[in-house]
C-alpha cells in the first residue's frame, strides 16, 4: 500500500527496477563471454518466468501449486511434439501448445480450487507426478526417459534466435514486459481485488469480488506464463527430459518464490537468480553441495521469511543510515 | 487366469500399504499438533533404515537392540528439526515452515551420502528367507513381519492416545491448541513428542522395508510422498484414516500394476487419489466442513 503511495508521489521510482535490469541484461552478453554462463543467465531468465506467475498464484491468491513445472513441461512438450512429428512451424506450434496448456489448466482449476491447503498441495503435486510418468512412458511422442531430440530453433526474419546471445536477450525481453504487464495490472481495480484473495474468502466475498473465477484466472495465467517459459526452453535447447519438468523443479519454483519474498515480483527473478546461481558457486565442493544446497536454504528461510531482497534492502538501509 | 493372482495382489498391496500406512500416521500426527506437512518425512524412513544397516553389519549389534538405537537416533533428529530449524524460524507462516522442512530434507540426504555413500545396501531379512505358502500365494516371512508390527504400531498409538496423559494431551493440542493452553498443557513440549513420535513412525517404516527393497540415501523421498498421499485419501490429519489410506494406496497400486499397467501404476494411484479429492475434498474419512461465507 505505503509502496503504491511513493510510486505515485514520484512515478520516475517505479520505472527505475526496469532501466536498472534492462541496462544489465543489455550489457551481459558484452561482459560474458562464456557460452555455459550466459546460457545459464538465461535460465535465470526463463524460471524467473515461471516464478513470475506462480508468485501471483501463491503471493495474491494464496493458493500454493506444487504442480508449476508440469505447465513448464507440457508447454514444452506440446511445442516440441507439435514440430518434430507433425513438422510445424515453430511460431504456430508454440501458439498451439500455449492454447493448449491454457485450456487443460482451465479444466483442472475447477475441481483443484476447490481444495484448500494440503489438500490443493497434494493435488497439483499428483498432476505433477502424472506428467513425469506419462512423458516417460509414452516413448512414441515423447521419446521416453531418453528424451525428445531435433527440436528446430526460433527464427525471426532471418535471425536466430535461439543463438546463445539473441535468446538470453529474448528471454530477459520477455520477462520484462511480462513483469512490467503484472505490476501494472496489480494498480489496477481488478488488481486490487487479487491482491485481497490471499486473507481468506471472507473479505473479498462481502466485497462482491467473484473469488473463484479470480482464482481460475490467475491458475490458469500462472499456467501460461510457465508454458511459455517451456515452449522457449524447448526451442533453445533443442532438447527435453522428463526430468527437466518433474515434481523437484515444482518444488524449486516455489523456493525460489519463497526465498524471493511471497508477492514480491522483483525478488522472484532474485529468487530464481540465487537458487539457480547456488550450485554453480558450490561447485567447487561437490561432496558437500547437497549438504550446503540444504543448509542455506532452510537460513534463508529461517532468518529471511519475507525474502531474500528484502531483506538486503534493508541491510543496505541500515549501512546507508549508519553511515550518514 | 489373472484372477487366480488376486490373492497375490493383494497381499503385496497390503505389505507395501502398511509401510505407507506407518508413513502416513508420522504426517498426521505432526499435522495435527503444528499444521503443517513435514515433507522431511521420508527422511525418517531412510535414517532409520540406514542407521539399522549400520548398527547391524558394521557394528554387529544384535536386531532388537539396533532396532531401538536406530528408532532412537531418527527420534533425535526429529526432535532436532522442530528445536532448531522450525523452532528458531523467524516466521510462523505455513508455507515457511513448509519449505524449511524441504530444505532440512535436502540437507539430511547430503549429509547421508556424505556419511553412507550413494550405493544402495540391503538390511538382512528379520527371519529365514524361505517363503510361506498361503494357499495361492507366496508371501515372505519379512512381509508378515511387516504386517504384524504395522499392526502392533497402530494397536500401541490407539492406547497412546487414548488411554495415557500425556497421547490425550496431544490429542486436546489437535483439537484446540487455546484450549490445551489454557487447560496448563505444555503445548510446545506436546509439539516436540509429535516429532519425535512421528520420526520413530517413518523409522520403523523403513526399518521394515528394508530386508525387501533394500535402502539408499534418496530412497526416503518416493516413500515420504507415498505416505502423505495415503494420509490425504485417507482424510488428512485423521489417524485410523490413515491407516485405511496408506493400506487402500498400497492395495491400489498393487492392483494396477497387475492388472492394468506396471509402468502406469503410480500415475494410476495419483489419478485415484485425485479424484477422490476432486469428489470428496476432505479425503475419504475426513469431514466434510461446511463453509459459509
Amino acid at each position: 500500500m505505503s509502496a503504491g503511495r511513493t510510486a505515485a508521489a514520484r512515478p520516475w521510482r517505479r520505472l527505475l527496477p526496469y532501466a536498472i535490469l534492462a541496462t544489465a541484461a543489455a550489457l551481459t552478453p558484452f561482459a560474458v563471454t562464456d557460452t555455459y554462463l550466459l546460457s545459464l543467465g538465461s535460465l535465470i531468465g526463463l524460471f524467473a518466468l515461471a516464478v513470475t506467475g506462480l508468485n501471483l498464484l501463491i503471493g495474491m491468491a494464496g493458493q500454493v501449486s506444487l504442480g508449476q513445472a508440469a505447465f513448464f513441461g507440457l508447454g514444452a512438450y506440446a511445442s516440441g511434439i507439435l514440430t518434430v512429428h507433425h513438422g510445424l512451424p515453430v511460431g504456430l506450434a508454440i501458439a498451439a501448445a500455449l492454447t493448449l496448456t491454457g485450456l487443460v489448466a482451465l479444466v483442472l482449476a475447477a475441481p483443484t480450487l476447490k481444495l484448500e491447503g494440503h489438500n490443493l498441495v497434494m493435488a497439483t503435486l499428483g498432476l505433477n507426478m502424472i506428467f513425469t510418468i506419462v512423458c516417460i512412458q509414452w516413448e512414441s511422442m515423447t521419446g521416453g526417459s531418453s528424451g525428445l531430440f531435433g527440436i528446430p530453433a526460433m527464427s525471426l526474419a532471418g535471425v536466430n534466435l535461439s543463438s546463445d546471445r539473441n535468446f538470453f536477450y529474448l528471454v530477459w525481453g520477455v520477462l520484462l514486459a511480462v513483469l512490467w504487464l503484472c505490476s501494472n495490472l496489480l494498480r489496477t481495480r481488478p488488481g486490487r481485488a487479487l491482491r485481497s484473495l490471499h486473507q481468506g474468502d471472507l473479505l473479498p466475498v462481502s466485497l462482491g469480488i467473484p473469488v473463484v473465477q479470480y482464482k481460475i484466472a490467475l491458475f490458469v495465467a500462472a499456467a501460461l506464463l510457465a508454458a511459455l517459459a517451456g515452449c522457449l526452453y524447448a526451442h533453445y535447447l533443442q532438447f527435453i527430459s522428463p526430468h527437466s519438468f518433474d515434481m523437484f523443479v515444482s518444488l524449486q519454483l516455489v523456493t525460489m518464490t519463497a526465498v524471493g519474498g511471497l508477492g514480491n515480483l522483483w525478488g522472484g527473478v532474485f529468487g530464481a537468480a540465487f537458487l539457480l546461481l547456488l550450485p554453480e558457486w558450490l561447485h567447487a565442493v561437490p561432496d558437500v553441495m547437497p549438504l550446503l544446497h540444504g543448509l542455506i536454504l532452510m537460513i534463508v528461510l529461517m532468518f529471511c521469511p519475507r525474502g531474500l531482497l528484502p531483506a538486503l534492502k534493508n541491510m543496505a538501509r541500515k549501512i546507508w543510515r549508519g553511515h550518514g | 487366469m489373472l484372477f487366480d493372482q488376486l490373492p497375490q495382489f493383494l497381499l503385496s498391496g497390503l505389505t507395501s500399504g502398511s509401510i505407507y500406512a506407518l508413513v502416513a500416521v508420522g504426517f498426521c500426527i505432526i499435522h495435527n499438533a503444528t499444521g503443517m506437512v513435514n515433507f522431511a518425512q521420508g527422511e525418517f524412513v531412510m535414517l532409520g533404515a540406514m542407521i539399522m544397516i549400520s548398527l547391524t553389519q558394521d557394528l554387529g549389534l544384535s536386531l532388537p537392540a539396533a532396532f531401538v538405537l536406530s528408532i532412537a537416533g531418527a527420534m533425535l533428529v526429529g526432535l532436532f528439526l522442530e528445536r532448531i530449524p522450525l523452532g528458531l524460524a523467524r516466521s510462523r507462516h505455513i508455507l515457511i515452515l513448509v519449505l524449511i522442512t524441504v530444505g532440512f530434507s535436502i540437507a539430511v540426504r547430503g549429509a547421508a551420502s556424505l556419511f553412507w555413500g550413494k550405493t544402495a545396501r540391503a538390511l538382512t531379512s528379520f527371519s529365514s528367507e524361505a517363503p510361506l505358502l498361503l494357499g495361492n500365494a507366496v508371501i515372505s516371512r519379512q512381509a508378515l513381519w511387516i504386517l504384524f508390527l504395522t499392526m502392533a504400531a497402530v494397536t500401541l498409538l490407539h492406547v497412546f492416545f487414548h488411554r495415557t496423559p500425556v497421547g490425550q494431551a496431544i490429542r486436546a493440542v489437535a483439537d484446540n491448541r487455546r484450549g490445551a493452553v489454557l487447560v496448563g498443557i505444555p503445548v510446545a513440549r506436546m509439539v516436540m513428542v509429535s516429532f519425535a513420535l512421528s520420526a520413530a513412525l517413518g523409522a520403523t517404516a523403513g526399518i521394515l522395508i528394508a530386508p525387501i527393497t533394500g535402502m539408499h540415501y534418496s530412497a526416503g523421498v518416493m516413500l515420504g510422498l507415498k505416505g502423505f498421499a495415503a494420509a490425504i485419501l485417507g482424510g488428512y490429519g485423521h489417524v485410523w484414516g490413515a491407516v485405511a489410506g496408506g493400506l487402500l494406496l498400497g492395495v491400489l497400486e498393487s492392483l494396477a500394476a497387475g492388472f492394468i499397467s506396471s509402468a502406469y501404476k503410480d500415475a494410476l494411484a495419483f489419478l485415484i487419489l485425485l479424484c477422490v479429492l476432486w469428489v470428496r475434498p476432505s479425503g475419504l474419512f475426513g469431514q466434510r466442513t461446511l463453509k459459509r461465507v
